[in-house]
């Protein structure tokens, strides 16, 4: 067996803190399975109160994009500041924009 | 203070120091695993195991220290008592063995105490219920950490498996002390202090067979062996592992951090 296959596989961490609306990537873990990815993330990332959610996913099954690709994926952004909403008077009421 | 109510407050005690020390003395076991897992998230969830026990016995030592009423805190009464004024379980001493031995101790000892926890919620000590109601929920996590392992072990490979029968044939002796009946459980019962735990002992068999069956593991035939660590009689583990956890508190007494 190759020292690779030996190895559990690997799980990227995602967790809602206690006041945050979504989860955010905090780490990962290695786990035989998702059950145990989930105990796992648990016992090494929510000792300190960090967390009242979790999600665990394998690592292998996130797409990523291609950091030899970042010039033409995202410097095209780069001079469009009016798709910021900087430029809108916005009135008293309107709260958390 | 009359010879009737003076018993009553000794069997109190005494009956709080038991549950107390068999979490002390599980959690320093557990301790000795920190940087030895075999992965680094089970050494972390060895760990965490650990701290929620030490803190378990921390609140119920200190709450022992008042009943007791001599001005003794939870450092005094972990770090100051000599081995047969220990009243922990038995099994909580012995060493730790492998890691499937370890986590095999876990899940016998978490599916014990999830219905003591579950019966002190109503204790008439409204702080030993507080505490109670506090471990509970540890202790479900522990169970359910341990109970998986035990699955994963029991019927994993042949290794494995050999391995974990062997650590239930050594282990399962010691679990006839959990429930075997003392005069001390008889007055918490009778003053509604916390269950006799001879009482527990169909929830706990209801929690342990089912896990152990689909772990492929077979019951070892129950033996006239019997352990008395909660009378105070312990095996010769126990005085090797005061030493090591007692000997800062015994060099510098009163020592604080």
């Amino acid at each position: 067996m190759t020292e690779s296959s030996r190895q559990w596989p690997l799980w990227e961490v995602f967790i809602r803190s206690k006041n945050g609306l979504d989860h955010k990537h905090c780490g990962s873990v290695h786990a035989p399975d998702a059950k145990m990815a989930l105990q796992n993330a648990r016992d090494v990332y929510t000792r300190r109160m960090e967390g009242v959610s979790i999600w665990v996913v394998r690592a292998d099954q996130i797409v990523a994009s291609d950091p030899d690709a970042k010039p033409e994926m995202f410097d095209p952004a780069e001079d469009k500041i009016y798709r910021h909403p900087t430029f809108y008077q916005l009135p008293d009421e309107v709260n958390h924009m | 203070m009359n010879a009737t109510l003076a018993a009553a407050s000794a069997a109190h005690i005494e009956y709080v120091l038991r549950i107390a020390d068999s979490s002390l003395i599980l959690g320093q076991r557990l301790a000795e695993w920190c940087g030895h897992g075999p992965v680094i998230e089970e050494d972390i969830a060895l760990t965490n195991v650990a701290l929620d026990l030490i803190g378990q016995s921390r609140l119920l030592l200190t709450h022992a220290g008042k009943l007791e009423g001599r001005g003794r805190d939870e450092d005094q009464l972990a770090f100051l008592r000599s081995e047969p004024e220990f009243r922990n379980l038995a099994i909580v001493e012995l060493p730790n063995g492998d890691f499937g031995r370890t986590i095999l101790r876990n899940f016998l000892f978490a599916a014990f105490q999830r219905p003591l926890w579950q019966a002190l919620a109503g204790s008439a000590d409204a702080d030993l219920a507080a505490i109670a109601g506090k471990s509970a929920k540890e202790t479900r996590y522990h169970l359910q950490h341990a109970s998986d392992w035990v699955v994963r072990l029991g019927d994993g490979t042949q290794e494995s498996h050999a391995r974990m029968q062997q650590a239930l044939d050594l282990l399962w002796p010691y679990t006839a002390e959990f429930f075997s009946p003392s005069p001390t459980d008889e007055v918490a019962a009778a003053t509604s202090i916390g269950p006799a735990w001879a009482s527990l002992e169909a929830d706990w068999e209801a929690a342990v067979r089912p896990v152990l069956d689909v772990a492929t593991l077979k019951l070892p035939a129950r033996t006239p062996f019997g352990s008395f660590g909660k009378f105070g009689r312990h095996t010769e583990h126990l005085g090797h592992l005061l030493p090591e956890m007692q000997f800062l508190q015994r060099t510098v007494p009163g020592g604080s951090w």
